[in-house]
């Protein structure tokens, strides 16, 4: 077997034992329509994730993405009120979305500041601008969001997919055609991989960072379409602390935090490790959203400090 | 073999400044087809820049490039591989993360609608290694094979159809024999193939084994070029080593040298070695003499020092202080027993060059002490002070980042702290390295005057006239290994460069 | 006046002056607070007068001061993380920690003075762990402390727990005495802070340990040659900053008489971080200025008052942040100040052609 593919493996293991340890402990858990409960819960999360995927395996980090879900939500409901069609105000957050992004990524390329300081001043900004478009929870009543949220695929045993979950895997196909089947992506590999090698290949940096950042962007805010149409509303805190559980997912679906190694198939996985996580915790009733935190927050260490050894044990070789 | 053919590519006069240095003077290179063509000369000779301005990485200030006769512009890495010029370099420059096929297509991956086509990028790397005769696993992680595998990646990416020039920066530096020699043998295959070759190394055995043609650079000049059957060992290890200081250097040494005592020695290493690093030695350091180390790049003079010092770790023998074993080797502990070093690569060892003047000098004399035991600020300004003075370090103050100052005062700094640590041994490695001519005739007269005042010094040199002019004794190391050592009158140019030239073996040490 | 400048014509040594002041690396944030400030004295009279009311000082600066403080404290422990080339995300989650612990051995009934201690081990103990993963484990410091950033708020929780977690809230004169409470006219959390940004002063440049630390964040590798334990050194930021996030979370939970991990000093590690930044401190390390902090931190909250004396609702000090930090780090990036020049220099050109 390749040992690219053993993150992936190590992160369906994980998954599959909580699946199953459910199963064994609580009655109807292990069943379809569990799985599509927790696929149609976390798939604004994992969409938002599998963009910062795309950023992480480049060596960078995006800390804008709670609060493009949060500002996108907002604007398309107060559109909502002023009569525009859902469709149509999304179309115009996911152009904002990559915009906003590909505005990070010149930033950090052409000022050469650190990601991690220009998206956060992203977060700020965009959650600020939430605050400017309103303070409370507004519904969008439009009868497309109720036409969105009743369409789902049913499936065998019960459970169906809902229509945020089949959003999340069309967008998580196409992001693996990027990621592996482009040039670009290739890019992005070589970036996280070696930063300096990659330069010296002759791979384009301003041009990928830029479109390493937009296409994160735009897939923050199509996260941020979906919590919409999902919710049915808008609210000026929604997203909130979100970027932590997208870089979380990308971290446990085997993405190295240092870059270059991973896959944007894992991240699917690691999102639902932390969804599978919390219906956990539902269904047992005695424990409550702490365990959440705490248990991302073991896995989170257990998954860097099993890369850290991964790494070294990699560098080793390399020099010896 | 090429006599006949005319030069494919040519640099004529070709000159370069970066701030504070002269890299290159006027220096003219000429690579013809088919033929190997060896590129020699120390650290800071300006092998790479010369390297760097032929495929475009730098522009150079004055001088042509003329490829088949006719001038060209060389801008960018782009523009010389238009032209045919294709660059190994010793790093290997690919991403060990990815698989081999992706390293070897990555920029030019075969698309079939705009995607691309895996299995078709494959066929085109295997294509591409068959070329090197080599047949692997191309869907493997590049960094999971042996660095000479991962050099042979490197050149079939290098290696176009149209390539004329290929340029390899010491690809053998982290081979092994077998390696090199499969190396070579691809190395000859293409170059019965009409493609000039540069070859860069240390290895002066390797030399003579594939090289046709030999160029010499020393301090940016380029010393002398001839054809390798012509060119003697000894004469070649003449020309990369040393200059010339003059007569009253040598007659004020001898002088020096003679009321010289047998005294103890302070440090002294015993079977001291480490794998793949540098094979077992003994060398003892006594008070008020100098103890210098020759031998060519590569062949273990900084990893002597550091081994001496702790900063890499033993994995044989022993060190010494004053008779009795040091058991903690580690520079903390070797800077409390009163053994500094003044590392080569001042910048990414030496120097912080955020920090001021005068904070950089007490840096090690802070340690010393703790960090509890802060100098007071009026002492530490009266030990910069001083130092500035001593050493002439040119500086508006000591408050200066030293980072803003010039390489030669730089150094000065590097010396300053360890100085002002009130060291008992003190180990310089390459101190005079890319300084001018003015601060390298102070640091030499330095290193005698300490010296007089009782230290014991290790001086790791390339410059083999500096190294005769200061030494008491003269180690002499060859491809990690320590080769010989000579003292008194013995201490000759002649008697190290044989030395050096002694062997035939350029494999690495016991592994 | 000596020979030498009395030679000088005067304008040149006034541009001079000017110069060397533009350069010093104080002048733009204390320039920037004094902007903010200026504005609030227009915008809102009376904004400098300190009056004293019930034995209190009282006005709009002694409450940006007194508003500061828990900023301050992060952004001291903060400015010794980064002056290592290091982040300490975890801040926020730590004092969520720290005021989940204090309401629980309140709970306890144990000793208030005892829990003034266990809460400090509390943050220690936090700055043991992030010191672990960062020095001894050599994990990436932004990766290292993002575990117990995300962990934090859910012990905190899990603590809250223990005790039914219902109603953390909780009385304790000890406590509230230190951190709302007045010392004479002064707010003792004012003297108290003080008093920390002077022990930690000295513990920086009284003993050679600010030395050390910016050694090991602007060379790790000279500084491991020049005999410095580097890990240690590493080791020693991270517990800095556990134990000034410890007390910030006295102050902040003392304040709110409760624990609440999940909005506790929410996104307060970037406010630190911020005012690191606004103060001239570069996240690539080598540099700690304490006392600059002190100013970002000021900007930062003046800012902030000022957004509320304004009018304005609160959440748009966020807004004004981003702008800010963007403005902060734009000014400091080489390529940026090269185009506004260039750009600059071309109109002027245009101008100045007939």
């Amino acid at each position: 077997m390749r040992e690219r593919y053993l993150p992936l493996v190590a992160t369906i293991t994980v998954f599959v034992a909580l699946f199953v340890t459910g199963g064994v402990f609580y009655k109807h858990f292990f069943s379809t329509l569990v799985l599509g409960h927790i696929l149609a819960d976390n798939a604004f999360i994992i969409i938002a994730a599998i963009g910062t995927t795309f950023v992480i395996l480049s060596g960078g980090i995006d800390l804008s993405i709670g609060s493009m879900i949060g500002f996108v939500g907002v604007v398309m409901a107060s559109l909502d009120t002023m009569g525009w069609h859902p469709l149509a105000s999304a179309g115009l957050m996911l152009v904002f979305g990559l915009a906003f992004g590909a505005f990070q990524g010149f930033i950090i390329d052409f000022c050469e500041i650190q990601p991690f300081i220009v998206t956060l001043a992203g977060l700020f900004m965009l959650r600020g601008a939430c605050f400017m478009v309103t303070l409370d929870s507004i519904p969008i009543r439009h009868p497309f969001v109720d036409a969105f949220a009743g369409t789902n695929i049913p499936l065998p045993g019960g459970g169906f997919l809902a229509s945020s979950a089949i959003v999340m895997l069309v967008v998580l196909a196409v992001a693996i055609v990027i990621a592996h089947f482009t040039r670009f992506g290739t890019n992005v590999y070589a970036i996280g991989g070696d930063r300096a090698s990659a330069i010296l290949m002759g791979v384009p940096m301003r041009r990928t960072t830029i479109k390493i950042y937009a296409l994160g962007g735009f897939y923050s805010a199509l996260g941020g379409v979906t919590y919409a149409l999902y919710t049915s509303s808008g609210y000026p805190l929604a997203g909130t602390g979100n970027e932590l559980n997208a870089i979380a997912s990308v971290v446990l679906g085997g993405t190295l935090l240092t870059g270059g190694v991973g896959m944007v198939a894992g991240t699917l996985f690691g999102g639902m490790i932390l969804g599978l996580i919390a219906t956990l915790i539902i269904f047992n009733g005695s424990l409550n959203g702490a365990w959440i935190m705490i248990t991302s927050g073991v896995l989170l260490f257990i998954f860097i400090v099993m890369q850290r050894f991964l790494v070294s044990s990699f560098t080793l070789r390399r020099a010896g | 073999m090429g006599e006949a053919t005319n030069p494919r590519i040519e640099l004529l006069g070709v000159s370069k400044t970066f701030p504070g240095v002269r890299a290159l003077e006027k220096v003219d290179l000429r690579l013809r087809a088919g033929e190997v063509h060896a590129l020699l000369g120390e650290n800071g000779a300006g092998k790479s820049t010369l390297i760097k301005i032929m495929t475009g990485a730098l522009r150079a200030d004055e001088g042509e490039i003329r490829l088949d006769g006719r001038p060209v512009e060389i801008r960018t890495t782009g523009d010389a591989q238009a032209l045919g010029i294709s660059t190994v370099y010793q790093e290997v420059n690919l991403v060990p993360t990815m698989s081999v096929t992706k390293n070897l297509t990555l920029g030019r991956q075969p698309l079939r609608f705009g995607l691309i086509s895996w299995r078709s990028a494959s066929a085109l790397a295997r294509q591409r290694l068959r070329r090197l005769n080599l047949d692997i696993d191309v869907e493997r992680q590049l960094g999971s094979y042996s660095v000479a595998i991962q050099q042979l990646v490197a050149i079939a990416r290098a290696l176009e159809d149209d390539t004329r020039v290929l340029v390899l920066d010491e690809p053998t530096a982290s081979l092994d024999a077998n390696e090199t020699n499969l190396l070579f043998q691809i190395v000859r295959d293409l170059k019965s193939h009409g493609i000039a070759i540069v070859f860069i190394t240390h290895f002066i055995d390797q030399v003579y084994e594939i090289s046709d043609r030999i160029s010499v650079l020393r301090n940016g000049r380029l010393v002398g070029e001839a054809l390798t059957a012509e060119l003697p060992r000894l004469q070649l290890i003449s020309m990369m080593l040393g200059r010339a200081l003059g007569h009253v250097e040598e007659q004020a040494k001898a002088k020096a040298r003679a009321g010289k005592t047998e005294a103890a020695p302070v440090l002294e290493a015993r079977q001291l070695g480490r794998r793949r690093t540098m094979a077992p030695f003994d060398l003892s350091l006594r008070p008020g003499e100098v103890v210098g180390l020759s031998g060519l790049l590569g062949s273990g003079r900084t990893e002597t020092a550091k081994l001496m010092f702790g900063a890499i770790h033993p994995d044989s023998g022993q060190v010494q202080l004053e008779g009795r074993p040091v058991l903690r080797n580690s520079p903390r502990h070797s800077l409390r027993n009163g053994i500094v070093l003044c590392p080569e690569d001042r910048k990414a060892e030496g120097l912080i060059g955020e920090l001021s003047v005068r904070e950089n000098i007490v840096l090690a004399l802070q340690t010393k002490r703790g960090w509890l035991h802060r100098l007071p600020l009026d002492e530490q300004n009266r030990l910069a002070e001083e130092m500035i003075k001593a050493l002439d370090i040119d500086t508006p103050d000591a408050d200066k980042p030293v980072g803003q100052l010039s390489g030669g005062n730089q150094q000065k700094v590097v010396l300053a702290r360890a100085l002002a640590s009130r060291p008992k041994v003190l180990l310089l490695d390459e101190p005079t390295r890319g300084i001018d001519v003015g601060a390298h005739a102070e640091i030499v007269a330095l290193i005698r005057r300490l010296c007089a005042e009782g230290l014991a010094l290790l001086v790791a040199s390339s410059e083999l006239d500096e190294l005769v002019a200061v030494s008491d004794r003269v180690a002499v190391l060859r491809d990690r290994n320590m080769v010989g050592e000579m003292a008194g009158d013995d201490i000759t140019r002649e008697n190290i460069i044989r030395t050096i030239a002694g062997g035939r073996s350029w494999t690495k040490p016991q592994e | 006046m000596d020979q030498a400048s009395r030679m000088t014509p005067p304008q040149t040594r006034g541009t001079r002056l000017l110069r060397k002041l533009a350069g010093h690396r104080a002048v733009w944030p204390l320039l920037a607070l004094a902007v903010i400030l200026i504005v609030d004295g227009f915008v809102a009279p009376g904004f400098f007068t300190i009056r004293i009311v019930e034995g209190r000082l009282f006005g709009s600066l002694i409450d940006i001061l007194y508003r500061a403080v828990p900023t301050a404290l992060l952004a001291l422990g903060m400015a010794v993380v980064i002056g290592t080339k290091g982040i300490d995300l975890s801040v926020g989650s730590v004092i969520a920690v720290v005021g989940a612990t204090i309401a629980w051995r309140i709970h306890e009934g144990d000793p208030h003075f005892v829990i003034l201690l266990v809460a400090l081990g509390v943050g220690l103990l936090c700055g043991i762990w992030n010191g672990f993963l960062v020095a001894v484990l050599d994990i990436q410091p932004i990766i290292a402390t993002l575990i117990l950033m995300v962990s934090g708020r859910g012990i905190g929780l899990m603590i809250n727990l223990i005790y039914g977690g219902t109603n953390p809230s909780f009385e304790s004169p000890l406590l509230q005495g230190l951190s709302v409470g007045h010392l004479g006219l002064i707010p003792t959390r004012l003297i108290l802070g003080a008093a920390i940004f002077a022990v930690l002063w000295l513990l920086i440049r009284r003993t050679a340990l600010g030395l050390f630390l910016e050694a090991v964040g602007g060379n790790a590798a000279a500084a491991d040659l020049a005999g410095i334990n580097a890990r240690l050194i590493k080791y020693s930021a991270y517990l800095i900053s556990g134990v000034c996030a410890g007390w910030a979370g006295i102050i902040l939970t003392a304040d709110t008489h409760t624990s609440d991990p999940v909005s506790v000093a929410l996104y307060s590690e970037l406010d630190a971080i911020l005012a690191v930044v606004i103060g001239g401190g570069s996240l690539a390390g080598g540099r700690i200025y304490l006392g600059m902090t002190l100013i970002g931190v000021l900007v930062i909250q003046a800012l902030t008052t000022s957004i509320l004396t304004s009018g304005l609702p609160p959440e748009y000090n966020l807004l004004v942040k981003a702008v800010v930090v963007l403005f902060v780090l734009l000014l400091q990036s080489n390529n940026f100040r090269k185009a506004v020049f260039s750009l600059f220099r071309r109109g002027t050109a245009r101008r100045g052609r007939p």
